[in-house]
């Protein structure tokens, strides 16, 4: 009796073993689901609509992988995570794409054995105050309390900044976005400190979004991307490709309404190869050929995704800034198709 | 006489270890115990492996390296520049502090509501047993996170206490301050301070003893130890004489006057908080998280131990309190003297389980935010280094150590109130 129990438990184990090894493109495929580990809940970069469905910035990359992986952009699994239990999924397997307006950094790139994709937003800290309080400056915080979400590199810039400046501050550790909004809104703390992007987000769905202000001063830079598990390239290209294939469809001007009619008549040979008309860049990725045409029918373009989610039109009213096209003055510039 | 021949020696044979019944059970344990020891060999092997294979072998340098983050409470001095070691400390006792007062608190609303429920009003009855069914039906971390909403939500924010008219005032003559951050209350200073002892030089684990402190300490000790000389004087009076003569001033005399006398010499005052800038400072501030976390542990576990004293007074039969107070006590002597004494040998075992359950629960302290070592070393420390497997052991074997600890003192005590047997 103990000895089956015994010998139960080592093949269940070693089979565990075994499953991580093979590739997350074939899993993914097989699984017919995309596991896509998201914010808990941040308007505009991922959270559940009154439907139940996940929309946002974040969330079009999942479906847009989804999409050009299995066909389908509504085969995700989205998981919700936060600043702390994020990379413990990612790097358990519990999900295959992490697409959480996380900072590519040395640490977690080399140390933490992760593959950031790329970037999809280019972002910096910065601190919301309500206006009430007169601060016009962050080095005006002096004896301030300030909210902050543990696990973030946000946290460590804080702390960074407020030595810098010789300065000192009360920091109230929060998970998630939600108990930081609890918090703030109520006065437990003076400030609430992460992305700028973050900041406007949640301001946006304040009872009264212009009674509070963003600081002029950005501490840090915080570059947002999706990552993917170091060691398996094949999928890290997968994943970076798509968001690559937004990028450049925005700046060839294709669309998700646009698309069909382009694809068949583009006399462009760059589009040609885009959208599979073209080459075998899809076979090479270990997909089909129209794969990055289903990533654009998904959502749209980045510029599409951007003014859907979190644009000037959207309550959260970003500008582009950094993150428009190198052609327009930004850093968006992705490598060629070819 | 001795005329007895051995028995025949019987052979032993290897078959005997699985038929004979004198050996099959050690057989089987070793067997056991050997498979088990396979398999733990084999799974840490596997761990060591993949996490080799993963670029992750098992490595504790991070432990030296800086922490990055800063820590609101701390009870030992502290910055970002310190090592993550230190960081876990700072952690550790947090989660001491939250248990000890947790402990403390609980016992006494526990022993108050578990006396209370057998009292005779039907009303104080009660409410009690509603206060029982309430806390101990609900998990405690929805009323951790409970109390923390109230205080953050009812209580007003150090702003309200600005300008002319302002909205909140600070209470106790002036003295505290109750915002939604925390509680402010004044703190013992001392102008001809004795100074620190700085003990472990620079390293992560250096720590500073205030002088004053052990002084006040250390008057206390022998005023009380004075006294007792006194107590026991006056009781072999009367043993000699029938007659117990008054101390009481001669004991007052002996606690108060050697340390009102040092804390005239130290320069004692309070430092009481005061509005500035954004918060208070000044004075001591207990926190919110510290508050709600502490309140919620402490009710919570408080509603266990009322049922566990209610059980033990229960046990004792109803002839020892119908004796008493045939002696003529009173029934509040009968239950100090003569009941809860004889309680206290059903109460204390599943009192040490209560006490440890009450330290792991402290772990839910991140959902207010404490730092406790759940938080710092397995919360921060573990996402910015990615060593989670490292981490979790570490945090397994503290808390281990630590309700390792209570269970000895806690038996040590129970082997004391132990009826002693003749
Ligand atoms: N970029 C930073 C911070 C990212 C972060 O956690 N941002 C918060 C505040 S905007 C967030 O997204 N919270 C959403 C949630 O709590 O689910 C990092 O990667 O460490």
């Amino acid at each position: 009796m103990k000895k089956s129990v015994l010998f139960g438990a080592l093949t269940v184990a070693s089979l565990a073993a075994g499953a991580a090894a093979a590739g997350t493109l074939d899993d993914v495929k097989a699984r017919g689901k995309l596991n896509c580990g998201v914010v808990t809940g941040l308007a505009g970069f991922g959270a559940p609509d009154a439907n139940g469905e996940w929309k946002g910035f974040d969330v079009a990359i999942c479906r847009a992988v989804a999409a050009a992986v299995l066909g389908d952009a509504s085969a995700v699994e989205f998981v919700p995570t936060t600043g702390k239990t994020r990379f413990t999924a990612l790097a358990s397997g519990e999900i295959d794409l992490l697409a959480r307006n996380t900072t590519w950094t040395f640490s977690r790139d080399v140390d933490l054995k992760f593959d950031f994709i790329g970037v999809n937003y280019y972002d910096g800290q910065g601190f919301l105050v309500p206006k009430e309080l007169g601060v016009s400056s962050a080095k005006e915080l002096d004896g301030a309390t300030v909210c902050i979400q543990t696990g973030t590199t946000t946290e460590l810039n804080l702390a960074d900044f407020f030595r810098v400046n010789n300065i000192s501050y009360e920091p109230v550790p929060i998970e998630t976005n939600a108990e930081g909004q609890q918090q703030y809104l109520a006065g437990a703390c003076d400030a609430y400190t992460t992305d700028a992007s973050g900041l406007a987000a949640t301001r946006a769905a304040f009872e009264d979004p212009s009674a509070h202000v963003i600081l002029p001063e950005i501490i840090s830079k915080e570059p947002l991307g999706p990552l993917v598990r170091h060691g398996d390239n094949n999928w890290g290209d997968v994943v970076r490709w798509t968001l690559n294939a937004l990028i450049t469809a925005e700046e060839l001007g294709v669309t998700s309404t646009n698309v069909s009619e382009i694809a068949s008549n583009t006399e462009n040979p760059e589009i040609r190869r885009l959208l599979g008309t073209e080459g075998t860049l899809g076979e090479m990725l270990g997909l089909d050929n129209e794969w990055a045409k289903r990533a654009i029918l998904a959502g749209g373009n980045y510029g599409e995704v951007f003014a859907q989610n979190i644009g000037e039109t959207t309550p959260i009213g970003l500008a582009r800034g950094l993150n428009a096209q190198w052609t327009d003055g930004g850093l968006l510039y992705a490598p060629p198709f070819r | 006489m001795t005329t007895l021949s051995d028995p025949p020696k019987q052979q032993f044979r290897l078959s005997m270890l699985l038929y004979d019944t004198r050996y099959r059970s050690a057989t089987i344990q070793v067997l056991a115990m050997f498979g088990f020891m396979l398999l733990a060999a084999w799974l840490i092997s596997n761990a060591a492996q993949n996490l080799a294979a993963l670029g992750k072998p098992i490595s504790f340098s991070f432990f030296t390296e800086s922490a990055s983050y800063d820590i609101n409470q701390r009870l030992l001095e502290y910055d970002s520049r310190d090592t993550h070691l230190r960081a876990a400390l700072i952690g550790l006792l947090n989660t001491l502090v939250v248990a000890v007062l947790g402990c403390i608190t609980a016992t006494i609303i526990g022993v108050f509501v578990g006396i209370l429920r057998l009292s005779s009003n039907w009303l104080v009855a009660r409410i009690m047993t509603v206060y029982v069914e309430i806390f101990r039906n609900v998990p405690v971390l929805l009323w951790i996170v409970f109390a923390m909403a109230i205080l953050i939500e009812s209580l007003p924010s150090p702003r309200d206490f600005r300008g002319e008219d302002p909205a909140a005032t600070m209470d106790m003559f002036g003295t505290v301050a109750i915002t939604n951050r925390g509680v402010y209350i004044p703190e013992p200073l001392f102008t001809n301070s004795l100074g620190n002892l700085h003990i472990f030089g620079d390293s992560s684990l250096r720590f500073d003893i205030s002088l004053d402190l052990v002084a006040v300490l250390a008057v206390l000790a022998a005023s009380i130890f004075a006294m007792r000389k006194v107590a026991a004087r006056a009781a072999r009076i009367q043993e000699e004489t029938g007659v117990r003569p008054k101390t009481w001033y001669i004991q007052l005399g002996i606690l108060f006057v050697p340390l009102l006398t040092l804390l005239v010499a130290l320069g004692f005052y309070l430092g009481y908080p005061e509005l500035k800038g954004f918060n208070f400072t000044g004075g001591t501030h207990l926190r919110n998280s510290l508050i709600a976390l502490w309140l919620a542990l402490s009710l919570y576990t408080a509603a266990f131990i009322a049922e566990i004293v209610r059980g033990g007074i229960l046990a004792i039969s109803h002839g020892q309190t119908e004796a008493a107070a045939a002696l003529g006590l009173r029934s509040g002597r009968i239950m100090r003297l003569v009941v809860l004494p004889q309680a206290m040998r059903v109460i204390i075992p599943p009192m040490i389980s209560n006490y440890l359950n009450l330290t792991k629960n402290s772990s839910l302290a991140i959902a207010v935010g404490y730092m406790d070592i759940t938080g710092t070393l397995g919360g921060i420390t573990m996402n910015q280094t990615g060593r989670e497997l490292e981490c979790v052991l570490l945090l397994m074997l503290v808390y281990l150590a630590i309700s390792l600890c209570i269970s000895s003192v806690m038996n040590w005590y129970n082997k004391r109130m132990k009826l002693v047997e003749r």
